[in-house]
């Protein structure tokens, strides 16, 4: 507990550390002026979605192998973080480009990749919803993520592979990309930050499926000696009446 | 600053989402630990 609430403080100060540095350290941009500043939550929350995506592509694979339901917690734990960071990248995007581009969105490629990724993942958690049986559950969510994942690698390379109205990438983007080494460093403070605040949040949801499969154990345990408690005395009744 | 309102904005949607995500998570572990201890208690048959 007192370890938890070490990390939380911690976590606190880079966050407020990186706010201010996004805010009040990092050069102005010459063309777009305080709104280009959405940029130093705008990429992190991308990189904590691509971070918290793979670990499902991994918990998905790894559930269809060893059938553990630790695998099938893992997954939509990170989905449902995944999809959070998906949400924040959504909205903080339109808000930057409506001043820039004059539009709030556009159906380019970029976006329109991303928005599918979005759904795609909202849709994952519905089918979660729809089924009952866990084993069932867990196996086709597996499946579905893995086919969902497809579209990460997509969304990544389509600003390259294609010409979008949404930005090349300004790091490793190739040649004429590139940061101020300020901003970089301001950027790299504020990716530590939303990137600890996503582990912290994952953690904890994990933490929640955990609880809710024990839940369910502990619901079955009582519903099959209840059963047996019912059949034990319906052949007791028996009994008496032979 | 121009386009301030926008910054302010996301910077809002931000922390917002994510700790009103949070405090979500936090809420629902305390009722399913709740739950996990009356199911105990049942088990036990108190």
């Amino acid at each position: 507990m007192k370890a938890r609430l070490g990390i939380t403080i911690v976590i606190a100060a880079l966050i407020f550390l990186a706010g201010y540095a996004a805010l009040f350290v990092a050069p102005d941009e010459k063309t777009m002026h305080a709104v280009q500043r959405i940029f130093y939550f705008h990429l992190p929350s991308w990189i904590a979605m691509f971070s918290a995506l793979c670990v499902v592509f991994y918990a998905n694979i790894a559930y269809l192998i060893t059938r553990k339901r630790k695998f099938d917690a893992l997954g939509v734990a990170g989905v449902e973080v995944g999809v959070m960071c998906c949400t924040i990248g959504l909205i903080t995007g339109p808000l930057w480009a409506r001043p820039v581009w004059g539009i709030w969105w556009t159906w380019d490629a970029r976006l329109t990749t991303t928005f599918i990724l979005w759904i795609l993942y909202i849709s994952y958690l519905l089918l979660r919803g729809l089924l009952e049986d866990p084993e069932k559950k867990a196996s086709l969510s597996a499946i579905f993520g893995i086919f969902a994942f497809l579209d990460v690698p997509l969304v990544y390379l389509s600003n390259r592979l294609w010409r979008t109205q949404h930005p090349q990438p300004v790091i490793a983007g190739g040649n004429g990309s590139g940061l101020d080494p300020l901003m970089g460093k301001v950027l790299l403070l504020c990716v530590i930050a939303v990137f600890c605040v996503m582990v912290l949040v994952f953690i904890d949801r994990y933490r929640l499926e955990l609880l809710r499969n024990e839940c369910d154990e502990l619901r079955f345990e009582i519903e099959s000696r209840s059963a047996q408690a019912s059949s034990l005395a319906a052949s007791f009744a028996g009994e008496v009446n032979e | 600053m121009k386009n301030f309102e926008f910054l302010f904005t996301a910077w809002m949607i931000v922390w917002a989402l994510f700790f009103g995500y949070e405090i979500t998570v936090a809420r629902r572990i305390t009722q399913v630990r709740q739950e996990i201890e009356r199911l105990k208690q049942q088990l036990d048959g108190r």
